[in-house]
């Protein structure tokens, strides 16, 4: 029982990232009261970003300053359902964010709308390659929304953080230099694209050689000053190499500190309370209703906190694990395929290839941003022709350089030994000297990667740890060999000395050691029906309508992009349809 | 040699070291604050460690001296402050893991799942360094490693690398991998945490270090940049 109950709220904000801003400012412009609970700190930019202290590699890049503590929660993983799942005890693969800003204070600022047709891949691969072409234990979905219908929110996010960058569809009119594959844009980007780097100069005109489209990343380091709809100002990103890992110290990186703070954290109707870790979701008795959440405060005592709505805007990971132990929805049972929470977990596939070049030309690589450089969209979703190649997915490839911080950031040549005088020499022979190329891959979803609770492992609060099991399927293997291949040929046509490929093969597991990305998608996919997806096509529950779960766990699989430009996106669209449609009349929405 | 102790406010060397003061470009976000006035210790005096008994810390010294030699390339791992890096870390939260996930069962994986073992880094440490100065007393007629010559040490390390030699009681190579890093963080991370001293494995390949502002390098093929490297407490050397 708890032992301290707090007065009732409108709505409670489970988590305070981007989409926790996002729906903060959306509910109380609606009249809302609204309250968020962070499990982490309270962080700004002054003093926790600032400078020069977060330039300090080992605390930030390495440790991890910034990142879930994994002491206190963490997932247990395992490769097959066969397996005995153990803890994910170190940082690794996938770094969590913690904290007010959440992950969206260290990305890379690398924003995106997926494909039109990423959004109906289903009915598209059906389409154009037919049923068969699926894998039998694929489990391909539609997302139920379509790009049309998020166009405008892709748009209120990209204004509200000053993206830089270039539209390559404008109306239907294709414009040059930029993305030709890209959804139809309503208009131009807020901000011009960021200038190119040294490394992208040559990604660009290697790939324009081979018949490729290069254009410039959209990016959430601004490339001029910018004052975003709200009044908050950005000042143009100086290239300083501390992005991703870190907090910018420079007010260029858009993140909830830089754009919707300022005016939320002053919003007579909103509260935040940080150090306060929601364990559950409260139910009404028959289990159709939430009447709140539970949560432990920063003394450890356990509180609950009543509220109308409840929104779930923790990372992808924690939203599924709070569904589950909260008993909202039908578990998903990989056996029988049947019930959707834990559902289609997926990952990004990456794909690397390292160039050195000879020491007249260096690269400067510390000169870097988290979201500058080119990229090339050719291989990615369905804009090329699968049907001869067997599987389903793409990449967007890109040379984009994000920093040359020693530690992490120190790719060696070949044969280059660990340690002793030979590592030390290639060191200094090549850090000046290197670039990267790489390729962002699509994941699908299948019977068998999935999330369900832990039998054995629990967090610092004994609740249940999240299970993640997956591990790679023939069908990515396949489409990051092909990309591969196509990055191999780019990056020779660069002009280095010598390129390093890392391409995942077949019979390669999933490795937690090192890190890959922290584009975690799925678990509470999204869709039209509920047999096989955790929420509705506005994010809100099936089985329990005032609950409402944002973020990539409502990826019913996942693209070849990073996924904040969609996550926040989807924020908008599930508050428009909260503000217009559920708070006339509170009830199911599909 | 310099024993000496220097008090020097930090406003005068950040004032020398840094680029310049972020800027706040506007009114809705917050203004950083000027350093703080206060001042800090610059010693050269010998570290004393504080986690490692004297004859760990040699074992310490004679190991990381052969992962990263003093030669004509750049500074040995000795005189960047790598032992005192690691002692450091071991008094620290990587050395407790308080930020890893140490409950148990402790169940052995597969190596694609990470670190398994109920040891925090700095038990590994311990633990690993006694077996394996027992393996030199034992197979060494009574030496320890740091009295091995060099080339013999090189030996004991690669077997240690792939396993090849199995230490009684824990996982050799698990040490080593924890060894390696921690002796590469503390070569290249910033002084403040007691290695790379006088930025020198920065200077040696090329890292500006604090900079972190470079308006002016961007799309500059071919121009190597000018600037020597600066560190969070001001310019070193």
């Amino acid at each position: 029982m708890a032992t301290i109950k707090k007065p009732s709220v409108d709505a409670v904000l489970v988590g305070f990232g981007w989409t926790g801003a996002i729906m903060g400012m959306e509910l109380t412009a609606a009249g809302l009261k609204v309250l968020a609970l962070e499990r982490g700190e309270s962080r700004d930019t002054n003093p926790d970003f600032s400078f020069p202290r977060n330039t300090d590699e080992l605390s930030f890049g390495i440790r991890g300053k910034l990142f879930q503590n994994l002491a206190r929660e963490t997932v247990t993983a395992r490769h097959s359902m066969l397996d005995i799942a153990v803890p994910y005890r170190q940082l690794g693969s996938f770094l969590p964010g913690d904290g007010v800003g959440g992950a969206g204070v260290h990305w890379n600022g690398q924003t995106w709308r997926p494909l039109p047709d990423d959004l109906r891949i289903r009915s598209r691969t059906i389409e154009r390659y037919g049923k068969k072409f699926i894998p039998e234990n694929m489990q391909l979905q539609d997302w139920g929304v379509s790009y049309d219908e998020l166009e405008p929110h892709f748009e209120q996010f990209e204004k509200i953080c000053g993206i830089s960058g270039k539209a390559g569809n404008l109306r239907g009119q294709i414009q040059s230099s930029g993305n030709p594959f890209e959804g139809p844009r309503a208009n131009e980007f807020p901000l011009p694209p960021m200038t190119t780097l040294n490394s992208a100069i040559l990604f660009e005109k290697a790939a324009r050689e081979l018949g490729y489209h290069p254009f410039a990343q959209a990016s959430a380091n601004a490339s001029r000053p910018y004052t975003n709809p709200y009044g908050a100002q950005l000042g143009p990103c100086n290239f300083c190499g501390f992005c991703e890992r870190y907090g910018c110290y420079n007010y260029s990186k858009a993140s909830p500190q830089t754009t919707l703070l300022p005016t939320l954290l002053h919003r007579p109707n909103f509260e935040l309370r940080t150090r306060s870790q929601v364990t559950r979701v409260n139910l009404s008795a028959d289990g159709t209703r939430a009447t709140g959440v539970t949560y432990i405060d920063a003394q450890g005592n356990e509180v609950e906190q009543p509220a109308d709505l409840v929104i779930l805007c923790a990372y992808q990971l924690h939203n599924v694990r709070l569904l589950l132990v909260s008993n909202i929805g039908k578990k998903y049972d990989a056996q029988t395929g049947s019930g959707a929470v834990g559902r289609n977990y997926a990952y990004q596939m990456l794909a690397g290839a390292t160039l050195f070049f000879n020491q007249d030309q260096p690269m400067n690589p510390f000169v870097g941003a988290g979201a500058s450089g080119s990229v090339i969209d050719d291989f990615d979703g369905d804009n090329f022709d699968h049907g001869p190649l067997g599987f389903v997915g793409g990449a967007s490839i890109s040379c984009i350089n994000t920093g040359g911080r020693p530690i992490q950031q120190m790719p060696l040549p070949n044969g280059t030994p660990n340690w002793g005088a030979g590592w030390k020499k290639a060191m200094k022979d090549n850090y000046l000297y290197t670039a990267n190329v790489g390729g962002q891959g699509s994941v699908m979803s299948y019977r068998d990667n999935y999330l369900d609770l832990d039998p054995t492992y629990k967090d610092v609060n004994g609740v249940p740890l999240l299970r993640m099991t997956f591990d790679w399927k023939p069908n990515e293997i396949a489409m990051t060999q092909f990309i591969g291949g196509k990055m191999q040929s780019i990056a020779n046509a660069m002009g280095s000395r010598e390129v390093k490929m890392s391409v995942k093969k077949p019979g390669d597991h999933y490795d937690l050691r090192t890190y890959q990305s922290t584009h975690n998608t799925g678990g509470a996919p999204m869709g039209l029906d509920r047999n096989t997806s955790a929420v509705n096509r506005y994010l809100q529950s099936w089985d329990v309508p005032n609950v409402f779960v944002m973020g990539a766990s409502a990826f019913p699989q996942n693209f070849g992009y990073n996924p904040t430009g969609m996550v926040t996106a989807l924020a908008y669209w599930s508050a428009k349809n909260i503000r217009e449609r559920y708070l006339k009349a509170p009830g199911a929405l599909a | 040699m310099r024993q000496s102790i220097a008090i020097i406010p930090v406003a005068a060397l950040s004032a020398a070291a840094c680029t310049k003061i972020p800027q706040t470009p506007g009114a809705t976000a917050s203004i950083p604050s000027s350093p703080t006035i206060a001042t800090v210790l610059v010693e050269n005096a010998p570290y004393s460690p504080v986690f490692f008994h004297p004859a760990e810390y040699a074992f310490l010294i004679a190991v990381v001296a052969r992962l990263i030699p003093a030669d004509d390339t750049g500074p040995g791992a000795i005189e960047a402050g790598v032992p005192e890096f690691i002692d450091r870390q071991m008094e620290g939260p990587f050395g407790h893991a308080t930020t890893w996930y140490m409950q148990g069962p402790f169940v052995e994986s597969r190596p694609e799942f990470g670190y398994q073992g109920k040891l925090p880094p700095r038990d590994v440490y311990r633990v690993a360094i006694a077996a394996l100065e027992l393996h030199c007393k034992t197979n060494f007629l009574g030496k320890t490693f740091a009295q091995l010559a060099l080339a013999e040490q090189d030996k004991l390390l690669k077997a240690l690398e792939s396993s090849a030699l199995q230490l009684d009681g824990i996982s050799g190579s698990t040490f080593f991998s924890f060894l390696l890093q921690n002796t590469k963080e503390g070569y290249l991370s910033d002084p403040i945490h007691g290695g790379n001293k006088n930025a020198g494995s920065w200077k040696m390949i090329g890292f500006p270090g604090a900079r972190a502002d470079f308006i002016d390098w961007v799309g500059r093929p071919g121009e190597r940049y000018p600037l020597p490297p600066v560190t969070i407490n001001g310019p070193q050397g």
